[in-house]
């Protein structure tokens, strides 16, 4: 405790992270789910597209297909794995580029003020007024059909989220007393926002970002429901899902099996959420 | 008089809109000797803050100085730009504030926020403004410096952090010290030894201390000069011994006799200042205690106020002086 190294610099933070067992359970679960999806051709799954007419719905184990196959007769152990690379880049890449967009509007608004913090506020607000799933369907119905159409409306649906709550951190923070004393030391305008406010509104946009990222894949599986997203074929869990409710009653593990997936991956982000927000948190930290 | 650091005169400042607002410091002028230290004392709300933060040029819109000066050096300080006055400000006056728990930035090692002073001022290399950070620290009492620089503020308690604060004060050697209510959060074992801290690094910079508080016993001990403030203005200044001497405003007096002596038995009462200090918003027009004071008449409550002179360097704004001090 006392007698650490002469500058422990950050390590507390991953230590305070490692002494939660559900975060690190988590990170490792979204590690395999990420390599696996990432890695999918060379786990020896197979083709997510070979159709097998003669094997449709089977029940997981039959015919050599670990998980079964689904009412095409595809694998489902190779979609499940092909499919993680279109949700997990729908769940995150919209979530980090839409944290980045969000919290540099939010910190402009919050920090500037007067009529910058208006047009960009009052901006956002009519983005917030459409629900998420109707602004996500409008931008993608714009553009065509595809991932690149399914990261760009989502990072739009959710920069409002974003952009709110830096906004309101922001605010927190520069009525803080230590803002104050870092001008009367003669700071910067720019070394405040950099030194003082951004830090300590990153881990609440950090941990805000990270539960965004399960409930993203929900919303991109919507969007591919909908036919706004990836185009079938192409596997994605959500897809997979509402294909296979179709047989739910005779095949439920179509349904079930990615549905389970998306449960698992989601709670692990929040779960992911929760150690960050510990870790990143100095003032959780223990000596 | 040649030796004055700090000259402000007459400052003025008001918060909030133009219409409902609040004029929270109403002509405020007192000096700031050379090596020496000057207490603004009064209640909370009379204006003291507010004036420390007009001379640092801190007060946010919709609030500001309307009017006087802030003379450092001959230059007045209102007068300056953002830019200029940057430079000023933790360089030439370093400020220690109030709530230590509150002031350091929890996401910052302490050693960083001291450096973060070195570096905004002087031309040196992070790794430099770090290992001065550490000198700093040694400095203000800080034991195992070397490793508690790499300490973030939570892991301080109240009376280190108020010592990390006066580090990162004294960081560029400033000429002048404002310390707003240094002591006010801290124990009152912590308080004497932070006193005696500020004390000591005064007189070895031969910094001048612009000590803010509502404490007449911290003002016993630290200050050679004292303005008494009350509802935005300074109603009496005087050297030390004169002031709790030969108070000369109803005011200073009241607010010495709320001062508990421990000689006192249990039954001596307390004497506290009957009534509320005014609502700024609409301050009683004549003088401003008059509504509270003892000795007030009819004509105190249209008397506009003005420095009356009852020696070289004591003024009081009171009507009525004379009879005050006949009766002390």
């Amino acid at each position: 405790m006392a007698d650490a190294l002469p500058f422990r610099l950050r390590h507390w933070r991953l230590s305070a992270f490692l002494r939660d067992h559900a975060a690190v359970a988590a990170a490792a679960v979204l590690l395999i789910v990420a390599a696996l999806a990432v890695f999918a051709p060379w786990t020896g799954a197979g083709d997510p597209y070979e159709a097998n007419n003669a094997l449709r719905n089977a029940p997981p184990g039959a015919g050599g297909h670990l998980l079964g196959t689904d009412q095409q007769g595809r694998d489902m152990l190779a979609r499940l794995f092909w499919g993680g690379r279109v949700s997990l880049a729908v769940g995150v890449v919209p979530t980090l580029f839409a944290s980045v967009i969000g919290l540099a509007l939010g910190m402009l608004a919050g920090f500037a003020r007067g009529i910058a913090d208006q047009i960009i506020m009052r901006t956002l607000d009519v983005l917030f007024a459409f629900p998420m799933v109707l602004l996500a369907i409008a931008v993608a119905g714009v553009l065509t059909p595809g991932i690149v159409t399914e990261i760009v409306s989502i990072t739009i649906v959710l920069i409002p989220y974003v952009g709110r709550l830096a906004r309101t951190a922001t605010l927190g923070v520069t009525s803080m007393p230590y803002i104050e004393a870092a001008r009367a030391a003669g700071a910067t305008q720019s070394a405040i926002v950099l030194r003082y406010v951004l830090p300590n509104v990153f881990s609440p946009i950090v941990v805000y970002a990270t539960t965004l990222m399960g409930l993203m894949i929900v919303v991109g599986s919507g969007l591919s429901f909908l036919g706004l997203g990836v185009q079938p074929p192409v596997a994605d869990w959500g897809a997979m899902v509402s294909d296979g409710r179709i047989v739910l009653r005779r095949a439920p593990h179509v349904t079930l099996l990615p549905g389970v997936v998306i449960l698992a991956v989601s709670l692990a982000f929040n779960f992911l959420g929760d150690g960050l927000r510990d870790a990143l948190d100095p003032r959780t930290a223990r000596r | 008089m040649s030796d004055a650091v700090l000259d402000v005169r007459g400052l003025r400042t008001r918060f909030g809109p133009e219409k409902g607002g609040l004029v929270a410091v109403d002509g405020v002028s007192f000096m700031l000797r050379r090596g020496r230290t000057t207490a603004l004392v009064g209640e909370s709300g009379s204006g003291k803050s507010a004036t420390a933060q007009s001379i640092m040029g801190l007060i946010d819109p919709p609030g500001r100085v309307t009017g006087g000066q802030v003379l450092y050096r001959g230059q007045d300080l209102l007068t300056l730009d953002e830019a200029a006055m940057r430079e000023i400000r933790g360089a030439r006056i370093g400020m220690v504030f109030q709530d230590p728990l509150t002031s350091l930035n929890p996401a910052l090692s302490i050693g960083s926020q001291i450096a973060e002073t070195i570096t905004a001022h002087e031309d040196v290399s992070h790794a430099e403004a770090q290992r001065r950070a550490v000198q700093l620290l040694e400095h203000v009492g800080v034991a195992d410096a070397a490793r508690r620089a790499a300490d973030y503020p939570h892991h301080f308690s109240g009376g280190m952090r108020q010592r990390a604060l006066i580090a990162a004060a004294i960081a560029c050697r400033p000429e002048i010290i404002i310390a707003d209510e240094p002591t006010t959060a801290l124990d009152v074992t912590v308080q004497a030894k932070i006193l005696r801290l500020l004390h000591d690094l005064q007189q070895e910079m031969g910094a001048s201390l612009l000590l803010i508080t509502h404490d007449l016993g911290v003002v016993a001990a630290m200050a050679d000069e004292v303005a008494v403030m009350y509802a935005g203005r300074v109603v009496e200044q005087a050297d030390v011994d004169t002031l709790f001497h030969r108070p000369g405003h109803p005011y200073t007096r009241a607010l010495l006799s709320c001062v508990m002596d421990i000689g006192d038995g249990r039954d001596t009462p307390l004497n506290p200042i009957a009534g509320a200090p005014p609502d700024l918003r609409t301050p009683p027009p004549g003088c401003r205690f008059a509504p509270r004071c003892p000795m007030a008449e009819a004509a105190c409550l249209s008397w506009q106020p003005q420095d009356i002179a009852v020696s070289a360097t004591h003024t009081v704004a009171c009507r009525r002086v004379a009879e005050v001090l006949q009766d002390g």
